[in-house]
Protein backbone atom coordinates (compact mmCIF):
# COMPACT_ATOMS: atom_id res chain seq x y z
CA UNK A 1 0.00 0.00 0.00
CA UNK A 2 3.03 2.26 0.57
CA UNK A 3 4.05 2.07 -2.74
CA UNK A 4 2.75 5.44 -4.03
CA UNK A 5 4.62 6.97 -7.09
CA UNK A 6 3.12 9.65 -8.05
CA UNK A 7 1.19 12.35 -5.91
CA UNK A 8 -1.60 11.56 -7.97
CA UNK A 9 -2.49 8.09 -7.27
CA UNK A 10 -4.02 8.62 -3.63
CA UNK A 11 -6.32 10.13 -5.69
CA UNK A 12 -7.27 6.98 -7.94
CA UNK A 13 -10.10 6.13 -4.94
CA UNK A 14 -11.98 9.12 -5.72
CA UNK A 15 -11.76 9.44 -9.46
CA UNK A 16 -13.38 5.71 -9.68
CA UNK A 17 -16.02 7.36 -6.95
CA UNK A 18 -16.67 10.12 -9.45
CA UNK A 19 -16.70 8.35 -12.37
CA UNK A 20 -19.35 5.89 -10.53
CA UNK A 21 -21.37 8.81 -9.13
CA UNK A 22 -21.78 10.68 -12.57
CA UNK A 23 -22.02 7.19 -14.31
CA UNK A 24 -25.31 6.59 -11.80
CA UNK A 25 -26.87 9.73 -12.15
CA UNK A 26 -26.54 9.48 -15.96
CA UNK A 27 -27.85 6.21 -15.82
CA UNK A 28 -30.99 7.26 -14.04
CA UNK A 29 -31.73 10.47 -16.10
CA UNK A 30 -31.62 8.74 -19.43
CA UNK A 31 -33.80 5.74 -17.98
CA UNK A 32 -36.36 8.06 -16.66
CA UNK A 33 -36.46 10.91 -19.21
CA UNK A 34 -35.47 8.74 -22.25
CA UNK A 35 -36.44 5.43 -22.49
CA UNK A 36 -39.26 4.62 -19.97
CA UNK A 37 -41.29 7.47 -21.43
CA UNK A 38 -42.03 5.46 -24.25
CA UNK A 39 -44.34 3.07 -21.96
CA UNK A 40 -45.05 6.39 -19.78
CA UNK A 41 -48.06 7.97 -20.09
CA UNK A 42 -47.13 11.46 -21.76
CA UNK A 43 -50.03 13.88 -22.01
CA UNK A 44 -48.59 17.13 -22.38
CA UNK A 45 -50.84 20.13 -21.58
CA UNK A 46 -50.71 24.14 -22.41
CA UNK A 47 -51.31 24.58 -18.07
CA UNK A 48 -48.70 21.95 -17.23
CA UNK A 49 -46.17 23.07 -19.33
CA UNK A 50 -46.18 26.50 -18.22
CA UNK A 51 -43.58 28.36 -16.04
CA UNK A 52 -45.28 27.61 -11.89
CA UNK A 53 -46.41 30.92 -10.76
CA UNK A 54 -49.19 31.03 -8.57
CA UNK A 55 -51.96 29.06 -10.41
CA UNK A 56 -52.99 32.42 -12.16
CA UNK A 57 -51.88 31.93 -16.01
CA UNK A 58 -48.70 33.65 -16.55
CA UNK A 59 -48.19 37.22 -18.04
CA UNK A 60 -44.97 36.37 -19.78
CA UNK A 61 -43.20 33.49 -20.09
CA UNK A 62 -39.17 33.85 -18.33
CA UNK A 63 -37.65 35.02 -15.59
CA UNK A 64 -34.31 36.46 -16.05
CA UNK A 65 -34.52 39.83 -15.06
CA UNK A 66 -32.61 41.97 -12.69
CA UNK A 67 -32.47 40.58 -9.36
CA UNK A 68 -31.80 42.61 -6.24
CA UNK A 69 -27.95 43.90 -6.07
CA UNK A 70 -27.76 42.86 -2.54
CA UNK A 71 -27.04 39.22 -3.71
CA UNK A 72 -24.12 40.38 -6.05
CA UNK A 73 -22.93 42.26 -3.14
CA UNK A 74 -22.90 39.27 -0.63
CA UNK A 75 -20.90 37.11 -3.31
CA UNK A 76 -18.23 40.37 -3.77
CA UNK A 77 -17.78 40.24 0.06
CA UNK A 78 -17.49 36.28 0.02
CA UNK A 79 -14.60 36.01 -2.15
CA UNK A 80 -12.69 39.08 -0.22
CA UNK A 81 -13.25 37.02 2.92
CA UNK A 82 -12.46 33.34 1.38
CA UNK A 83 -9.23 34.80 0.11
CA UNK A 84 -8.08 35.67 3.52
CA UNK A 85 -8.72 32.28 4.43
CA UNK A 86 -6.80 30.64 1.98
CA UNK A 87 -4.54 32.61 2.72
CA UNK A 88 -4.35 31.55 6.33
CA UNK A 89 -4.42 27.63 5.41
CA UNK A 90 -0.80 27.52 5.23
CA UNK A 91 -0.23 29.08 8.17
CA UNK A 92 -2.36 26.96 10.40
CA UNK A 93 -0.69 23.99 9.60
CA UNK A 94 2.27 25.19 10.16
CA UNK A 95 1.83 27.23 13.32
CA UNK A 96 1.87 24.55 16.08
CA UNK A 97 5.47 24.21 15.43
CA UNK A 98 5.86 28.04 14.59
CA UNK A 99 4.40 29.95 17.39
CA UNK A 100 6.61 33.11 17.00
CA UNK A 101 4.19 33.68 14.06
CA UNK A 102 1.44 34.88 16.11
CA UNK A 103 2.33 38.61 16.40
CA UNK A 104 3.10 39.06 12.86
CA UNK A 105 -0.51 36.72 11.97
CA UNK A 106 -2.50 39.43 14.22
CA UNK A 107 -1.24 42.34 12.18
CA UNK A 108 -2.63 40.75 8.72
CA UNK A 109 -5.67 39.90 11.05
CA UNK A 110 -5.77 43.43 11.69
CA UNK A 111 -6.09 44.33 8.25
CA UNK A 112 -8.79 41.97 7.82
CA UNK A 113 -10.58 43.07 10.72
CA UNK A 114 -10.46 46.83 9.73
CA UNK A 115 -12.38 46.05 6.03
CA UNK A 116 -14.77 44.05 8.21
CA UNK A 117 -15.34 46.79 10.19
CA UNK A 118 -15.29 49.43 7.08
CA UNK A 119 -17.49 47.16 5.70
CA UNK A 120 -20.10 47.04 8.95
CA UNK A 121 -19.78 50.66 8.67
CA UNK A 122 -20.91 51.19 5.33
CA UNK A 123 -24.39 48.77 6.22
CA UNK A 124 -22.87 46.22 3.30
CA UNK A 125 -24.18 43.30 6.14
CA UNK A 126 -27.22 45.22 6.15
CA UNK A 127 -29.89 43.38 4.42
CA UNK A 128 -33.23 45.21 5.06
CA UNK A 129 -32.44 48.86 3.88
CA UNK B 1 -6.62 -9.93 -0.11
CA UNK B 2 -4.04 -11.14 -2.18
CA UNK B 3 -5.31 -14.42 -3.67
CA UNK B 4 -8.92 -12.53 -4.27
CA UNK B 5 -7.17 -10.05 -5.85
CA UNK B 6 -4.98 -12.84 -8.12
CA UNK B 7 -8.25 -14.72 -9.14
CA UNK B 8 -10.36 -11.40 -10.34
CA UNK B 9 -6.86 -10.28 -12.61
CA UNK B 10 -6.72 -6.99 -10.34
CA UNK B 11 -3.58 -5.49 -8.24
CA UNK B 12 -4.41 -5.54 -4.29
CA UNK B 13 -4.28 -1.82 -4.57
CA UNK B 14 -6.85 -1.70 -6.77
CA UNK B 15 -8.98 -4.33 -5.52
CA UNK B 16 -9.00 -2.94 -1.78
CA UNK B 17 -9.88 0.66 -3.56
CA UNK B 18 -12.48 -0.70 -5.64
CA UNK B 19 -14.52 -2.38 -2.07
CA UNK B 20 -14.09 0.86 -0.71
CA UNK B 21 -15.49 2.75 -3.64
CA UNK B 22 -18.54 0.29 -3.54
CA UNK B 23 -18.67 0.52 0.50
CA UNK B 24 -18.70 4.39 0.86
CA UNK B 25 -21.06 4.71 -2.38
CA UNK B 26 -23.15 1.89 -1.37
CA UNK B 27 -23.51 3.51 2.23
CA UNK B 28 -24.43 6.99 1.26
CA UNK B 29 -26.70 6.30 -0.74
CA UNK B 30 -28.03 3.62 1.41
CA UNK B 31 -27.73 6.15 4.37
CA UNK B 32 -29.79 9.06 2.07
CA UNK B 33 -32.46 7.51 1.01
CA UNK B 34 -33.32 5.42 4.37
CA UNK B 35 -32.98 8.92 5.61
CA UNK B 36 -36.29 10.34 3.54
CA UNK B 37 -37.96 7.69 5.48
CA UNK B 38 -36.56 8.52 8.52
CA UNK B 39 -37.42 12.46 8.33
CA UNK B 40 -40.91 11.08 7.38
CA UNK B 41 -41.45 8.66 9.90
CA UNK B 42 -39.55 11.00 12.71
CA UNK B 43 -41.45 13.93 11.69
CA UNK B 44 -44.89 12.66 12.21
CA UNK B 45 -42.81 11.01 15.98
CA UNK B 46 -42.56 14.78 16.92
CA UNK B 47 -45.36 16.30 15.41
CA UNK B 48 -47.68 13.66 17.10
CA UNK B 49 -49.39 11.90 13.88
CA UNK B 50 -48.62 8.27 12.12
CA UNK B 51 -46.79 9.40 9.22
CA UNK B 52 -46.23 7.16 6.11
CA UNK B 53 -47.50 3.74 6.80
CA UNK B 54 -49.99 2.65 3.91
CA UNK B 55 -47.37 1.03 1.52
CA UNK B 56 -47.58 -2.09 2.84
CA UNK B 57 -44.52 -5.94 1.44
CA UNK B 58 -46.80 -8.03 -0.21
CA UNK B 59 -49.98 -6.56 0.63
CA UNK B 60 -49.40 -7.32 4.49
CA UNK B 61 -46.68 -6.30 6.32
CA UNK B 62 -46.00 -2.48 6.95
CA UNK B 63 -43.24 -2.87 8.73
CA UNK B 64 -43.14 1.13 10.21
CA UNK B 65 -43.75 2.47 6.53
CA UNK B 66 -40.49 1.57 5.72
CA UNK B 67 -42.21 0.20 1.93
CA UNK B 68 -42.82 3.55 1.50
CA UNK B 69 -39.55 4.15 0.43
CA UNK B 70 -39.66 1.48 -2.20
CA UNK B 71 -43.05 2.70 -3.70
CA UNK B 72 -41.72 6.17 -3.46
CA UNK B 73 -38.93 5.14 -5.51
CA UNK B 74 -40.66 3.45 -7.88
CA UNK B 75 -43.59 6.71 -8.34
CA UNK B 76 -40.81 8.46 -9.42
CA UNK B 77 -39.35 6.50 -12.29
CA UNK B 78 -42.94 5.92 -13.67
CA UNK B 79 -43.92 9.58 -13.00
CA UNK B 80 -44.19 11.56 -16.67
CA UNK B 81 -40.82 13.44 -17.45
CA UNK B 82 -41.52 16.46 -18.88
CA UNK B 83 -39.46 18.96 -19.83
CA UNK B 84 -41.27 22.09 -20.50
CA UNK B 85 -40.31 24.59 -23.44
CA UNK B 86 -39.74 27.57 -21.47
CA UNK B 87 -36.13 25.74 -19.73
CA UNK B 88 -32.88 26.03 -20.93
CA UNK B 89 -33.02 22.17 -22.50
CA UNK B 90 -28.74 21.26 -21.56
CA UNK B 91 -28.84 22.89 -18.18
CA UNK B 92 -31.99 21.40 -16.94
CA UNK B 93 -30.55 17.81 -18.18
CA UNK B 94 -27.23 18.58 -16.15
CA UNK B 95 -28.45 20.06 -13.28
CA UNK B 96 -29.75 17.16 -11.16
CA UNK B 97 -26.35 15.41 -12.31
CA UNK B 98 -24.72 18.62 -10.92
CA UNK B 99 -26.38 18.43 -7.92
CA UNK B 100 -25.96 15.18 -7.22
CA UNK B 101 -21.88 14.25 -8.00
CA UNK B 102 -20.76 16.87 -5.40
CA UNK B 103 -23.14 15.46 -2.77
CA UNK B 104 -21.84 11.78 -3.19
CA UNK B 105 -17.72 12.39 -3.43
CA UNK B 106 -17.34 14.30 -0.56
CA UNK B 107 -17.43 11.69 1.71
CA UNK B 108 -14.19 10.09 0.07
CA UNK B 109 -11.75 11.65 2.70
CA UNK B 110 -13.38 10.56 6.13
CA UNK B 111 -12.10 7.65 7.46
CA UNK B 112 -14.99 5.31 8.98
CA UNK B 113 -12.66 3.48 10.83
CA UNK B 114 -9.08 2.44 12.39
CA UNK B 115 -6.44 1.94 9.77
CA UNK B 116 -5.53 -1.68 9.90
CA UNK B 117 -2.59 -4.03 9.17
CA UNK B 118 -3.01 -7.47 7.74
CA UNK B 119 -0.70 -10.10 6.14
CA UNK B 120 2.23 -7.04 6.45
CA UNK B 121 0.17 -4.26 4.48
CA UNK B 122 -1.64 -1.48 6.39
CA UNK B 123 -5.20 -1.16 5.25
CA UNK B 124 -7.04 2.39 5.59
CA UNK B 125 -10.86 2.70 5.75
CA UNK B 126 -11.06 5.87 3.99
CA UNK B 127 -11.33 6.26 -0.13
CA UNK B 128 -8.33 9.40 -0.29
CA UNK B 129 -5.36 7.85 1.54
CA UNK B 130 -4.01 9.99 4.44
CA UNK B 131 -0.45 11.72 3.87
CA UNK B 132 -1.82 13.48 0.42
CA UNK B 133 -1.68 17.17 1.87
CA UNK B 134 -5.70 17.08 0.93
CA UNK B 135 -6.81 15.97 4.05
CA UNK B 136 -10.15 18.23 5.16
CA UNK B 137 -9.77 21.29 2.26
CA UNK B 138 -11.22 18.44 0.47
CA UNK B 139 -14.71 18.44 2.04
CA UNK B 140 -14.66 21.56 2.28
CA UNK B 141 -13.92 22.38 -1.61
CA UNK B 142 -16.78 19.99 -3.06
CA UNK B 143 -18.81 21.14 -0.39
CA UNK B 144 -18.56 24.79 -2.56
CA UNK B 145 -18.56 23.07 -5.56
CA UNK B 146 -22.40 22.25 -4.35
CA UNK B 147 -23.61 25.65 -5.24
CA UNK B 148 -23.29 25.22 -8.75
CA UNK B 149 -25.77 22.80 -8.91
CA UNK B 150 -28.16 24.41 -7.30
CA UNK B 151 -27.33 27.56 -8.94
CA UNK B 152 -27.96 25.79 -12.26
CA UNK B 153 -30.94 24.15 -11.29
CA UNK B 154 -32.76 27.21 -10.71
CA UNK B 155 -31.00 29.23 -13.43
CA UNK B 156 -31.81 26.62 -16.24
CA UNK B 157 -35.63 26.56 -14.95
CA UNK B 158 -36.28 30.38 -15.92
CA UNK B 159 -38.68 30.45 -13.23
CA UNK B 160 -39.23 33.15 -10.56
CA UNK B 161 -39.88 30.87 -7.77
CA UNK B 162 -37.01 28.56 -9.01
CA UNK B 163 -34.41 31.35 -9.48
CA UNK B 164 -35.10 33.40 -6.17
CA UNK B 165 -34.78 30.23 -4.17
CA UNK B 166 -31.12 29.73 -6.15
CA UNK B 167 -30.01 33.41 -5.41
CA UNK B 168 -31.24 33.09 -1.83
CA UNK B 169 -29.78 29.58 -1.76
CA UNK B 170 -26.05 30.42 -3.55
CA UNK B 171 -25.79 33.91 -1.20
CA UNK B 172 -26.63 31.65 2.34
CA UNK B 173 -23.99 29.03 1.36
CA UNK B 174 -21.26 31.09 0.25
CA UNK B 175 -21.84 33.77 3.59
CA UNK B 176 -21.59 30.44 6.07
CA UNK B 177 -18.73 28.95 4.60
CA UNK B 178 -16.16 31.97 5.46
CA UNK B 179 -17.18 31.32 9.40
CA UNK B 180 -17.24 27.34 8.90
CA UNK B 181 -13.68 28.21 7.19
CA UNK B 182 -12.63 29.68 10.26
CA UNK B 183 -13.86 27.33 12.72
CA UNK B 184 -11.97 24.55 11.22
CA UNK B 185 -8.61 26.83 10.67
CA UNK B 186 -8.61 26.35 14.66
CA UNK B 187 -8.66 22.74 14.62
CA UNK B 188 -5.95 22.80 11.58
CA UNK B 189 -3.68 24.81 14.34
CA UNK B 190 -4.01 22.63 16.78
CA UNK B 191 -3.78 19.62 15.17
CA UNK B 192 -1.14 20.93 13.08
CA UNK B 193 -2.10 19.58 9.39
CA UNK B 194 -5.59 19.10 7.42
CA UNK B 195 -5.44 15.27 7.68
CA UNK B 196 -8.86 14.13 9.09
CA UNK B 197 -6.59 11.15 10.40
CA UNK B 198 -4.68 13.46 12.61
CA UNK B 199 -7.62 15.36 13.60
CA UNK B 200 -8.70 11.88 14.98
CA UNK B 201 -5.68 10.98 16.68
CA UNK B 202 -5.38 14.66 18.02
CA UNK B 203 -8.72 13.60 19.95
CA UNK B 204 -7.20 10.74 21.27
CA UNK B 205 -7.65 10.41 25.13
CA UNK B 206 -9.06 11.84 28.52
CA UNK B 207 -9.43 15.28 29.48
CA UNK B 208 -10.04 16.80 32.70
CA UNK B 209 -10.24 12.71 33.69
CA UNK B 210 -13.91 12.33 32.81
CA UNK B 211 -14.21 14.03 29.42
CA UNK B 212 -13.15 12.20 25.85
CA UNK B 213 -10.54 14.73 24.15
CA UNK B 214 -12.56 15.81 22.03
CA UNK B 215 -12.72 19.36 20.03
CA UNK B 216 -16.02 20.09 21.16
CA UNK B 217 -14.71 20.06 25.14
CA UNK B 218 -11.97 22.27 23.55
CA UNK B 219 -13.30 24.37 21.39
CA UNK B 220 -16.92 24.96 22.39
CA UNK B 221 -17.59 28.23 20.31
CA UNK B 222 -15.91 27.11 16.82
CA UNK B 223 -18.41 23.54 17.02
CA UNK B 224 -21.18 26.12 17.66
CA UNK B 225 -20.33 28.03 14.60
CA UNK B 226 -19.31 24.84 12.86
CA UNK B 227 -22.77 23.18 13.36
CA UNK B 228 -24.58 25.84 12.69
CA UNK B 229 -22.78 26.77 9.65
CA UNK B 230 -23.23 22.81 8.52
CA UNK B 231 -27.16 23.25 8.49
CA UNK B 232 -26.80 26.71 6.26
CA UNK B 233 -24.51 24.63 3.96
CA UNK B 234 -27.07 21.59 3.78
CA UNK B 235 -29.65 24.17 3.26
CA UNK B 236 -31.69 22.48 6.14
CA UNK B 237 -34.35 24.10 8.23
CA UNK B 238 -33.77 26.68 9.87
CA UNK B 239 -32.15 28.03 6.88
CA UNK B 240 -34.34 26.40 4.27
CA UNK B 241 -34.57 28.96 2.20
CA UNK B 242 -33.71 27.59 -1.35
CA UNK B 243 -37.30 25.91 -0.99
CA UNK B 244 -39.12 28.01 1.09
CA UNK B 245 -42.30 26.50 1.12
CA UNK B 246 -44.37 29.22 2.52
CA UNK B 247 -42.88 32.10 0.25
CA UNK B 248 -41.08 30.59 -3.00
CA UNK B 249 -43.07 27.51 -3.56
CA UNK B 250 -40.47 25.01 -4.02
CA UNK B 251 -37.56 27.10 -5.04
CA UNK B 252 -34.98 25.71 -7.06
CA UNK B 253 -37.06 22.48 -8.05
CA UNK B 254 -40.12 23.72 -8.72
CA UNK B 255 -40.08 23.13 -12.68
CA UNK B 256 -38.15 19.64 -11.41
CA UNK B 257 -40.62 16.34 -12.02
CA UNK B 258 -39.51 12.55 -11.95
CA UNK B 259 -36.41 11.37 -11.59
CA UNK B 260 -34.91 14.60 -12.01
CA UNK B 261 -36.24 15.85 -8.90
CA UNK B 262 -35.25 12.77 -6.93
CA UNK B 263 -32.18 13.30 -7.81
CA UNK B 264 -31.86 17.13 -7.00
CA UNK B 265 -33.91 15.56 -3.19
CA UNK B 266 -31.73 12.63 -3.19
CA UNK B 267 -28.63 15.08 -2.95
CA UNK B 268 -29.71 17.34 0.26
CA UNK B 269 -29.51 13.91 1.87
CA UNK B 270 -26.33 12.92 0.63
CA UNK B 271 -24.90 16.72 2.17
CA UNK B 272 -26.51 15.59 5.19
CA UNK B 273 -24.98 12.60 5.57
CA UNK B 274 -21.53 14.06 4.75
CA UNK B 275 -22.46 16.88 7.10
CA UNK B 276 -23.24 14.59 9.65
CA UNK B 277 -20.03 12.52 9.46
CA UNK B 278 -17.65 15.74 8.72
CA UNK B 279 -19.44 17.01 12.56
CA UNK B 280 -18.67 13.95 14.04
CA UNK B 281 -15.05 13.72 12.40
CA UNK B 282 -13.85 17.05 13.81
CA UNK B 283 -15.60 17.36 16.94
CA UNK B 284 -16.51 14.37 18.11
CA UNK B 285 -13.64 12.21 17.15
CA UNK B 286 -14.70 10.32 14.60
CA UNK B 287 -14.55 6.46 14.58
CA UNK B 288 -12.19 6.87 17.83
CA UNK B 289 -13.97 5.07 20.90
CA UNK B 290 -14.13 6.77 24.20
CA UNK B 291 -11.91 5.40 27.15
CA UNK B 292 -10.71 2.70 24.84
CA UNK B 293 -7.51 3.64 23.13
CA UNK B 294 -7.45 -0.03 21.44
CA UNK B 295 -10.81 -0.84 20.30
CA UNK B 296 -10.92 -2.82 17.68
CA UNK B 297 -11.64 -1.90 14.01
CA UNK B 298 -15.11 -3.26 13.76
CA UNK B 299 -16.19 -1.31 16.99
CA UNK B 300 -14.87 1.73 15.35
CA UNK B 301 -16.60 1.52 12.19
CA UNK B 302 -19.79 0.91 14.57
CA UNK B 303 -18.67 4.18 16.51
CA UNK B 304 -18.09 5.96 13.95
CA UNK B 305 -21.78 4.56 12.52
CA UNK B 306 -23.73 5.84 15.84
CA UNK B 307 -22.51 9.39 15.55
CA UNK B 308 -22.99 9.65 12.20
CA UNK B 309 -26.83 8.50 12.78
CA UNK B 310 -27.17 10.79 15.34
CA UNK B 311 -26.21 13.95 13.81
CA UNK B 312 -27.99 12.94 11.04
CA UNK B 313 -31.22 12.66 13.66
CA UNK B 314 -30.66 16.05 15.29
CA UNK B 315 -30.80 17.10 11.30
CA UNK B 316 -34.36 15.93 11.73
CA UNK B 317 -35.08 17.23 15.43
CA UNK B 318 -33.97 20.31 14.89
CA UNK B 319 -36.09 20.87 11.43
CA UNK B 320 -39.22 20.33 13.82
CA UNK B 321 -37.59 22.32 16.92
CA UNK B 322 -37.08 25.99 15.56
CA UNK B 323 -38.92 28.18 12.84
CA UNK B 324 -37.62 29.34 9.59
CA UNK B 325 -35.83 32.28 10.02
CA UNK B 326 -36.06 35.44 7.85
CA UNK B 327 -33.49 35.64 5.26
CA UNK B 328 -32.37 39.34 6.83
CA UNK B 329 -32.08 37.46 10.12
CA UNK B 330 -30.17 34.97 8.64
CA UNK B 331 -27.76 37.41 6.93
CA UNK B 332 -27.55 38.91 10.12
CA UNK B 333 -26.40 35.57 12.13
CA UNK B 334 -24.03 34.49 9.25
CA UNK B 335 -22.22 38.13 9.06
CA UNK B 336 -22.25 39.75 12.46
CA UNK B 337 -22.84 37.04 15.04
CA UNK B 338 -21.23 33.94 13.58
CA UNK B 339 -18.19 35.73 11.91
CA UNK B 340 -17.10 37.54 14.72
CA UNK B 341 -17.36 34.58 16.94
CA UNK B 342 -15.39 32.62 14.97
CA UNK B 343 -12.48 35.08 14.34
CA UNK B 344 -12.26 35.83 18.33
CA UNK B 345 -12.45 31.57 18.62
CA UNK B 346 -9.52 31.43 16.13
CA UNK B 347 -7.41 34.78 17.54
CA UNK B 348 -8.04 32.94 21.06
CA UNK B 349 -6.95 30.17 20.25
CA UNK B 350 -4.05 31.25 18.49
CA UNK B 351 -3.18 33.15 21.96
CA UNK B 352 -3.71 30.27 24.07
CA UNK B 353 -1.22 27.90 21.96
CA UNK B 354 1.30 30.96 22.79
CA UNK B 355 0.81 30.23 26.54
CA UNK B 356 1.55 26.81 26.28
CA UNK B 357 -2.66 25.42 26.29
CA UNK B 358 -3.36 22.51 24.52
Amino acid sequence: MQSMQSPLTPFLGVLILLLVAIVVAAIVLVLSGVILPRFKPNNPQANKLSPFECGAPALQVGARHRYSVKFYLTAMLFILFDVEIAFMLPWAAQYKAHLETFVPMLTFFATLLVGFIYAWGKGAFEWER
Amino acid sequence: MESVAHSIGLSAVMTWTLLKVLIVFGSVMGVSSLWTWVERRGSAMLQDRIGPNRALLFGRWQLLGLPQLVADGLKFFFKEDQVPPHVTKRLYWIAPMLAFVPALIGFAVIPFGRSFSYQGALYHLSILEPGNGMGMLYPLAIGAVAVYGILVAAWSSNNKWAILGGMRASAQMVSYEISMGLAVLAIFMKVGGYDPGEIITEQAGVLWKVLPNWFIFRQPLGFLVFFVCMFAETNRLPFDFAEGESEIVAGFHTEFGSMKFALLALAEYAHMTTASALIATVYFGGWSVPFMPEAPVLLTILFFLIKLLFFMWVFVWVRWTLPRFRYDQLMFLGWKVLLPISMVNLIGNAWWMTRGGH
